[in-house]
């Protein structure tokens, strides 16, 4: 020890065992802080993915509500709310289904709840049915008229409005009121029954709007008339003029 | 001599000093002993039937044309995953979007729409478009979220999910000022950060999500991001699929389609 320690300074040797010292320190301490399954599948505790797993399940989902509600369920599948599964209304339903004496399901009976959807806000998908409940059969439950596992209309609506109310307002304005939605659109019967598998036809070509619009149609003089041919170059008519308002810019 | 008794008082005072520092320092890990006690109980990697991580990669497809507005997502989450009743804690929620002619587009969200939406009101016949836009943590395959953290509490697991680990969690909130598209928050009770987890106690379980689960119109379409016959990947061939941000090349797992180019 002499033989080395002559040449080195005291202070050095101290340092040294102190940062020995501190690097054991270190290990020992990082080995006691940091848990067993730290990076065990990356840079995180592999234990906190089982604390998540734990988490309590509220809803059950759809398919096991057949299991004793087949009744229901089968009618439900033949609507427009096949799709709609069971707790968007009557809520989560794990604890129904653990004890069905003790917890029961509830619906929605009062008229709030069905224009969450069925509102009319002109942000919806056009087509979506929606009704304005300020003039919809005020005051009347929605499930007096609707059975809501199979909410079909008492009757198919009679005109375009009632699903496509923005539209209808917007034609409302323009010159084109008076002309009817079934001139332009060729709509299959049962696009009413089951309005996305039957849709309207939309027209093609600029001979279409030239039924009216060319200078040799057969109509009345005040309705404005273009060459089809030559009137706005390659474009369709409705590339620039909006059918339903053509007076917009 | 009066000199050097000063400076052997002086030297007493550091050494003193030294030691003191020591002592202080060992006793601030003591509190963490015994957390470490307890954090390291749980050891054992239990996962449901032969669910297997790496055998999965989640995503989900959102169909603008789709939503209605209607909140059921955001309310069955807040149901699922106990997130505060209150405004500003939302896992997921839903924007409306009104796009007017010659001004800014109009963005809202009353309560993350968990209640639905009003009728809008009345802005001088002027909106060109109107539509709705539910959000969610975007589970990015290169999140900021992850790499700002601090202690490791915030990671992406195998299966494409990012999580947080309420244990370790500090509460430092740089996940929820890294996160591009505000889907963090910190949980008023316990003080760490929350997010949208795709309800990983439910899809270990082969359920899905409790948002999707409730759509009423199937706007939120949930799967697999890598196998061809999953619904998802059936939805994101048939559709033109947008990300929102992708500018940032966070890789966001959630897909939309029919989306405006006003969405942001």
């Amino acid at each position: 020890m002499k033989l080395f320690g002559k040449n080195i300074p005291e202070q050095v040797t101290r340092l040294t065992i102190i940062l020995i010292f501190l690097i054991v320190a270190f290990i020992f301490l990082r080995s006691l802080l940091v848990p067993p399954d730290f990076g065990k599948y990356g840079h995180y505790r592999a234990s906190a993915v089982d604390e998540i797993i734990l988490q309590d399940i509220k809803y059950a989902g759809s398919v096991i509500c057949y299991d004793c509600h087949d009744d229901v369920v089968d009618s439900k599948s033949e609507g427009y709310h096949n799709k709609v599964s069971c707790e968007v209304c009557h809520g989560p339903a794990v604890l129904h289904i653990d004890d069905p004496e003790e917890f029961v399901l509830e619906a929605p009976r009062e008229r709030g709840y069905c224009p969450l959807c069925h509102e009319y806000i002109p942000s919806r998908p056009t087509g979506f049915p929606q009704i304005v409940s300020a003039s919809h059969n005020p005051m009347r439950p929605c499930i007096s008229c609707h059975n809501p596992h199979d909410p079909k209309p008492p009757e198919p609506p009679r005109e375009c409005k009632a699903c496509h109310a923005e539209i209808s307002r917007t034609k409302s304005l323009s010159h084109h009121v008076n002309v009817k939605c079934t001139f332009c659109h060729e709509t299959p019967g049962d696009h009413k029954i089951q309005p996305r598998d039957f849709l309207p036809t939309k027209p093609s070509k600029r001979e279409f709007c030239g039924l009216c619009h060319a200078e040799n149609s057969n109509v009345p003089d005040e309705i404005p008339r273009v060459d089809i041919a030559t009137h706005g170059e390659q474009y369709m008519c409705w590339q620039c003029h909006y059918p339903h308002l053509p007076e917009a810019n | 001599m009066k000199e050097i008794k000063t400076n052997i008082e002086n030297n007493i005072q550091r050494r003193k000093f030294i030691k003191n520092i020591l002592f202080s320092a060992t006793a601030l890990l003591f509190p963490k002993f015994i957390g470490a006690a307890s954090v390291g109980k749980i050891k054992d990697w239990v996962l449901f039937g032969d669910y297997n991580a790496k055998d999965h990669l989640w995503g989900m497809g959102i169909d603008i044309n789709k939503c209605i507005g209607c909140g059921r997502c955001v309310n069955a989450c807040k149901v699922e995953n106990n997130v505060p009743k209150v405004p500003y804690f939302f896992r997921t929620w839903v924007e409306r979007y009104r796009i007017i002619k010659g001004k800014e587009t109009v963005v809202d969200s009353p309560n993350g729409a968990i209640d639905g939406f009003k009728p809008q009101p009345e802005s001088d016949g002027n909106v060109i478009r109107s539509f709705f836009v539910p959000k969610l943590c975007n589970q990015c395959d290169n999140p900021p979220c992850v790499q700002v953290c601090p202690v490791g509490a915030t990671f992406r697991t195998d299966d494409g999910v990012v999580l947080v680990d309420k244990e370790y969690c500090i509460g430092c909130r740089y996940c929820i000022q890294g996160c591009p598209y505000g889907a963090r928050y910190l949980d008023p009770d316990t003080q760490t950060a929350e997010k949208c987890t795709f309800c990983y106690h439910r899809i270990v379980q082969g359920l899905s999500p409790a948002c999707v689960e409730a759509c009423p119109t199937q706007a939120r379409i949930f799967g697999e991001v890598k196998k061809k016959t999953s619904p998802l990947m059936r939805f994101m061939r048939k559709h033109a699929i947008g990300v929102l941000k992708p500018s940032l090349n966070t890789e966001p797992k959630v897909f939309y389609a029919n989306m405006d180019m006003e969405v942001r």
